[in-house]
């Protein structure tokens, strides 16, 4: 359900006419406006904003990290555009967190737009998310080998397993 | 956990790796490795390419190389101390960097920049560009066998870089535009010097035309390659000049002003023909627009302060230092923890010289920053750089990447 105070941004009404259910809450601050949705219709969603409603291009994706919690753990972003009107959107999916050997999953969104590939391998290699129908999942920026997700609130800046020290 | 871990990712390196794939048509399929340290790469890019004689039936970018993990390195960082790492995101547009950060940031404490300082962020954001540019134009030049004009754009990058260490003490990290407003003010008699510059350089971008318009080497080697629809481009994320040499007039100095960009009077150049050729057309046109843009901030300099009202944020006057008690306060607090910034998240984007750049910062309302990702143009331009390649011949690449302008710094930050 869109929040009550979002009905008057036509983006916003217009993305709750055809994904109401989709849609957990939101926000406009700082004059931009977004848009939470479930992270299991996020696929839909994005097909929506695209075919229907006009965000033609995806500026980028990116995560954050909301360590401790537990519950929706990650937060996806998806920064969206549309390029008659110049306007911005931003589309955020929440992922729980899973105990340690799994990774938190989410649908991939190439299938709607193809860019979306490294941005999404990126938040795979940094943040250890796996997404689902993602054609080509694997670590772009660090080593093939490496172990951990460095992007992680719990991953240490310095002083993890590897140091000159040892070399 | 780890040692599946490895496995599996052991198998994706050795995809990577050289070798000689099966050919439906029966030529034999050569994989090369372009890179990690081929000269026309301009950075450590590699390129995994399989070749059918001279055409190049796939391409796949491995990028990272120039990974310093910036973005985790912010998180530690206090709000003002990050300026000085997004320098050296993108090392040739680096005021770009700063300005986008710093713009950002102001959005989320809601500070008003005065409009002196919002001029000289321009002007020196321009500067940038034609540095950016013509360091472009000459290593493109170079890539393609047209010597002469490396030197001639380095000619003139010097007088650029000695005009940004006038004003900033620096030459290449200047680190110049900062939360609040400008580390500097500008110099005494910076308007002779600018001016100076800016009236002899229209007719040195004239000069470079002259060195390759009727060159039929250069034109043969650039006209009609390197094409790629509109569609595709953004549809992989390429940006900046790129995309207006393809029709679409995409800058975010027009479409979203920001920092007084809608008082100046300039044009967004466009064509229509898409190939390398254009390109090279299109930023010519750029410096030309730039150097428009820095008369009028000369013209037209406002007076008045060069950083905003701001005691919790700006550092105070030495001066005021020494007589009152409140900005030596302020001085303690904002060297030793920082201001704070309200919780909330923000986006920015503006114009580089390679396409859009985007800061998304997300406070959570302590004195460093919870999380910035960098939407930098490199990394969606090379993202897109086997569209145009594949089908090219081995040759061409050299011309199209260049023409793609691309900072390895910026794409693995």
């Amino acid at each position: 359900m869109l929040p009550e105070n979002l009905k008057q941004y036509p983006a916003a009404a217009a993305l709750a006419k055809k994904m109401d259910a989709a849609i957990t809450g939101g926000k406009f601050e700082f004059q931009e406006l977004t848009i939470d949705v479930d992270a299991a219709q996020i696929v839909n969603v994005c097909k929506a904003l695209k075919t229907d409603l006009g965000w033609n291009r995806l500026s980028a994706v990116t995560c954050v990290d909301w360590h401790p919690k537990q519950k929706g753990r990650f937060e996806v972003v998806y920064h969206v555009q549309n390029t008659t009107t110049w306007e911005r959107l931003r589309v955020k999916a929440a992922v729980d967190d899973v105990p340690a050997p799994q990774l938190p999953e989410i649908d991939s969104v190439t299938s709607v737009w193809a860019g979306a590939n490294w941005y999404e391998r990126e938040i795979y290699d940094m943040f250890g998310i796996a997404f689902r129908n993602h054609p080509d999942l694997k670590r772009i920026l660090m080593p093939v080998d490496w172990v951990g997700y460095p992007l992680r609130k719990d991953f240490p800046v310095h002083g993890y397993k590897y140091s000159y020290k040892s070399e | 956990m780890s040692k599946v871990l490895h496995v599996e990712e052991h198998q994706v390196a050795s995809e990577l790796a050289p070798q000689a794939p099966e050919s439906e048509t029966g030529a034999r399929r050569m994989t090369v490795n372009m890179g990690p340290q081929h000269p026309s790469t301009h950075g450590v890019l590699r390129i995994v390419i399989d070749l059918e004689g001279e055409t190049i039936v796939r391409a796949e970018p491995d990028i990272g190389y120039l990974h310093t993990g910036i973005e985790k390195e912010c998180e530690v960082k206090t709000w003002q101390q990050v300026v000085t790492l997004t320098d050296r995101v993108d090392y040739l547009s680096n005021l770009g960097n700063n300005l986008c950060y710093a713009l950002a940031v102001e959005k989320l404490l809601q500070i008003e920049i005065p409009e002196r300082a919002q001029w000289l962020r321009v002007m020196m954001t321009e500067f940038s560009r034609l540095n950016s540019h013509l360091v472009w134009f000459g290593t493109h030049a170079l890539d393609i066998g047209a010597m002469s004009v490396f030197f001639y754009c380095f000619r003139e990058r010097e007088e650029i870089l000695k005009i940004l260490e006038m004003f900033s003490g620096q030459r290449m990290m200047t680190s110049y535009i900062r939360i609040g407003g400008c580390a500097l003010d500008a110099p005494r008699g910076w308007e002779k010097v600018v001016r100076k510059f800016i009236d002899g350089f229209p007719s040195k971008v004239d000069e470079y035309e002259g060195l390759l318009e009727t060159n039929p080497i250069w034109l043969k080697r650039t006209k009609g390659v390197g094409f790629i629809p509109l569609e595709t481009m953004l549809e992989w994320g390429i940006t900046g000049p790129m995309v207006r040499a393809a029709g679409l007039a995409m800058d975010a100095r027009k479409n979203a002003p920001y920092s007084s960009y809608e008082k100046f009077d300039f044009k967004v150049p466009t064509r229509t023909e898409n190939d390398v050729y254009s390109r090279y057309r299109i930023r010519l046109d750029e410096m030309r627009e730039s150097a428009k843009i820095i008369r009028q901030a000369i013209d037209g300099m406002p007076s008045g302060r060069f950083q905003a009202d701001a005691p919790k944020v700006v550092l105070p006057d030495r001066e005021k230092m020494k007589t009152q008690m409140e900005a030596l306060i302020y001085h303690f607090k904002i060297v030793t923890e920082g201001f704070r910034v309200p919780a909330g998240e923000v986006f920015q984007v503006i114009e580089s010289p390679r396409g859009e750049i985007g800061y998304y910062i997300v406070s959570d309302g302590t004195s460093h920053p919870y999380r910035i990702h960098m939407r930098t143009p490199s990394f969606g331009n090379i993202q897109g750089l086997p569209k145009m390649i594949e089908g090219c011949l081995i040759a061409d690449t050299i011309a199209a990447m260049g023409s793609m302008d691309f900072v390895l710094g910026d794409t693995d930050r």
